[in-house]
């Protein structure tokens, strides 16, 4: 994991001396509501419907277990003693007090961790695989690149107020787990023909009100041109970018609009005058390389047997809550943050802190969070898995729903965010309580429900295999439906079901879409399979039903 | 209103912005817009008074390649402090035209934002607001360290 220099941890204290500044000028009527807003927002701080919302920088989702303790010693003193992880791989609080949270950063700046950049017009956090590293499938790790992506966009001075947000993915595996293809840049690492590592490089994905799927601008770009190339495309969208509507302000708008013919030659054109004057040298790649070497793994793991099968207990959780690790008698673990009885996401300062210390006996003291809210230990021997387990579900983090219909990602919708059209919490809590049969879950097998409470989609629902969207209806929470999106390598987004429906009948709607797939799925076929092949009809003739007659 | 140059307050400053339908007298430094430059050139030049220009955000800097001999001054004209592009165009002037005169931050941009202002090639600061002048000059120190080259 990253360690940092000096020189970091002198940018974090100075930008949290900043902000100090800028909360105290606020607060002191010096400053404006509108200029303050546009400084907080890029500090991470939302002032939400109940209190502000801090939004904490969880760099391509990796922690280590001192960073989780400090995240539960905030959450105890600053928050009401939870806090919430995001799909951006992000932590958010959602109980700060406004004229506290310079020393709130203050107290993260300690252990590494910072709000940089996690809203605003500006470059966020750049995400990436959360099984990088270890995955059966990698071509490269793609964390150094993330690492030196998320250093060239701390503070850059040309790129702080862009037309609106603008998100950067980089996956280095064959399977898409980063859903790259819907950020604004997405960079998978490929090799070309004659070996040679380098980045496909996609640019004008996104999600929100008009979801748009990422193109390709360069099918091979070599490694040292990294950043010229990033610098070229944000230029010109820097300049180029629409700035009269904001929702339109997106750059998956100007490449629209632009053609990706035009645009890429623009980029190109950008590009070829400056990527001379700045090449990612060697040097650099391999120091940061070297940052992110393999744990002492113990070379006899694959001796020590997995034990416990005959339990079903674990052995359900086994099969759904981990997964194969690139190194033998190892297995990648997932904690659930999707216990039936807590809201998607969230966690508390006494499970980060449990989390931490099963991390630094287990797992090389090191943590990441994934896409779909739920946390991971990466390099556990398969020796330890039962006692493992044991643990977890002693603190409620052992739910063996990963990848399951109740793994649902969801927003925090109308019950903190103030700009919700309808809750989402609720609805999710309804629907989990409806499916709570694990025979009945895990027969409905691979689904992915995403769920958001309005047309801003921070849980993705337009990728999601069932999308729910909150909409106001004169006043009234109701839901829009879209079935057959995916965030992986096929990235498609979901197609509308028909009319949205009330409240009171959408976990009934849910339960019918499932119904409609166990009636008529083949063999084998996943739900989004069985979606792709028949159509949305046969689920629109079910859910409608009672209002054709 | 006061102008900071390379961190310093200046003591005067003459310089005053004319509009594209004003009469432009022999004395005098002047900016004008990119538009008048290009159809007024010789004309401009030959007056008493120095001569600069003074940019939108949507102007192109590219139009002023191999065109900014005898100018002076270049003034980025801030209509909003969250409209960067006047960053883009500091960037563009100093890396790719090399312009080495003066360029001046003016209209509405944050004391927040100087620090950014100065990395991307930006030199003098006009302020409205002469109270705001200490703090203007302590952002411009608020950070140590950076990830990014500068300008120049
Ligand atoms: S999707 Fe809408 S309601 Fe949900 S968190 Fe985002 S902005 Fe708020």
């Amino acid at each position: 994991m990253y360690q940092y220099t000096d020189d970091d941890q002198t940018l974090i204290e100075e930008r949290v001396a900043q902000f100090r500044g800028q909360t105290r000028r606020f607060l002191d009527g010096e400053l404006g509501g509108e200029e303050f807003k546009a400084l907080r927002l890029m500090n991470g701080l939302y002032i939400q419907t109940h209190a502000p919302m801090l939004r904490v920088a969880v760099p391509y989702g990796l922690l280590s277990s001192r960073q989780l303790r400090k995240l539960a010693e905030v959450a105890r003193e600053y928050d009401k003693g939870y806090c919430h992880f995001t799909t951006r791989q992000n932590v958010q609080y959602n109980w700060p007090e406004l004229a506290r949270v310079p020393d709130l950063l203050a107290e993260l700046a300690t252990v590494q961790m910072h709000a940089i950049q996690t809203s605003g017009n500006c470059l966020r956090n750049t995400t990436s695989d959360h099984l990088a590293g270890v995955s059966t499938d990698e071509i490269e790790d793609p964390r150094p690149y993330c690492e030196i992506i998320r250093q060239w966009t701390t503070l850059h001075p040309e790129f702080a107020f862009l037309p609106r947000k603008f998100k950067i993915a980089v996956s280095g595996s064959e399977r898409d787990r980063a859903a790259v293809q819907l950020h604004d840049i997405g960079l998978y690492l490929v090799k070309n023909h004659s070996g040679e590592t380098g980045f496909r490089v996609l640019a004008g994905g996104g999600l929100g009100r008009t979801p748009i799927i990422g193109q390709t601008v360069k099918p091979f770009l070599e490694i040292k041109y990294l950043l010229s190339y990033l610098e070229a495309i944000l230029r010109v969208y820097n300049l180029h970018g629409r700035r009269d509507n904001k929702y339109k302000a997106r750059i998956k708008i100007l490449v629209k609009e632009t053609g990706l013919e035009k645009f890429t030659a623009m980029v190109e054109d950008e590009w070829l005058r400056t990527r001379d004057g700045m090449l990612l040298d060697d040097e650099r790649v391999a120091a940061m390389k070297a940052q992110f070497t393999p744990p002492a793994y113990d070379l006899h793991a694959a001796d020590a047997p997995l034990a416990g099968l005959e339990d079903a207990g674990f052995a359900r959780w086994f099969k759904y809550n981990t997964v194969e690790h690139r190194v033998a008698g190892y297995r990648v673990v997932f904690l659930s943050l999707k216990a039936p009885d807590s809201p998607p996401g969230d966690i508390t300062a006494g499970q980060l802190d449990a989390v931490a210390d099963l991390a630094d006996q287990y797992s090389f003291g090191e943590i990441r969070s994934s896409h779909r809210q739920n946390l991971v230990m990466a390099d556990v021997r398969q020796a330890d898995l039962f006692t493992l387990w044991r643990k977890l579900d002693a603190i409620g983090l052992a739910t063996a729903n990963i990848g399951l219909a109740t793994d649902m990602i969801c927003c925090p919708g109308l019950d903190f965010c103030s700009l919700a059209n309808a809750g989402s919490i609720g609805v999710a809590r309804e629907i989990n309580e409806a499916l709570d049969d694990i025979d009945y879950l895990h027969d409905i097998g691979d689904l992915k429900i995403n769920m958001s409470g309005c047309m801003n989609g921070c849980a993705h629902q337009s990728v999601g295999h069932i999308g729910i969207l909150g909409v106001d209806k004169n006043g009234e929470e109701w839901y829009q439906l879209t079935l057959g999106g995916s965030s992986d390598n096929e990235a498609a987004l979901g197609e509308r079901l028909g009319p949205a429906v009330a409240k009171n009948r959408i976990t009934r709607t849910v339960t019918d879409i499932l119904a409609v797939y166990l009636q008529l799925r083949l063999e084998d076929e996943t739900f989004l399979q069985t979606v792709n092949r028949i159509g949305l009809e046969p689920f629109r003739e079910r859910v409608y039903a009672d209002h054709k007659k | 209103m006061q102008i900071i140059k390379n961190k310093q307050l200046l003591a005067g400053d003459n310089w005053s912005f004319a509009a594209d339908d004003s009469e432009i007298g022999d004395s005098g430094d002047i900016t004008v817009s990119i538009e008048r430059w290009k159809a007024a050139k010789h004309a401009l030049l030959q007056r008493a008074g120095k001569t600069g220009l003074r940019l939108r955000p949507a102007d192109d800097v590219a139009v002023l390649d191999g065109d900014l001999d005898g100018v002076e001054l270049i003034e980025l004209d801030f209509s909003g402090f969250g409209d960067g592009r006047p960053f883009s165009q500091a960037r563009l002037l100093r890396s790719r035209l090399a312009y080495q005169g003066e360029i001046r931050a003016v209209g509405n941009y944050l004391p927040d934002q100087v620090y950014y202002l100065i990395r991307v090639g930006v030199n003098a600061f006009r302020l409205e607001n002469e109270a705001q002048i200490p703090l203007v000059l302590s952002c411009m120190d608020d950070f140590s360290v950076n990830y990014q080259a500068s300008s120049i």
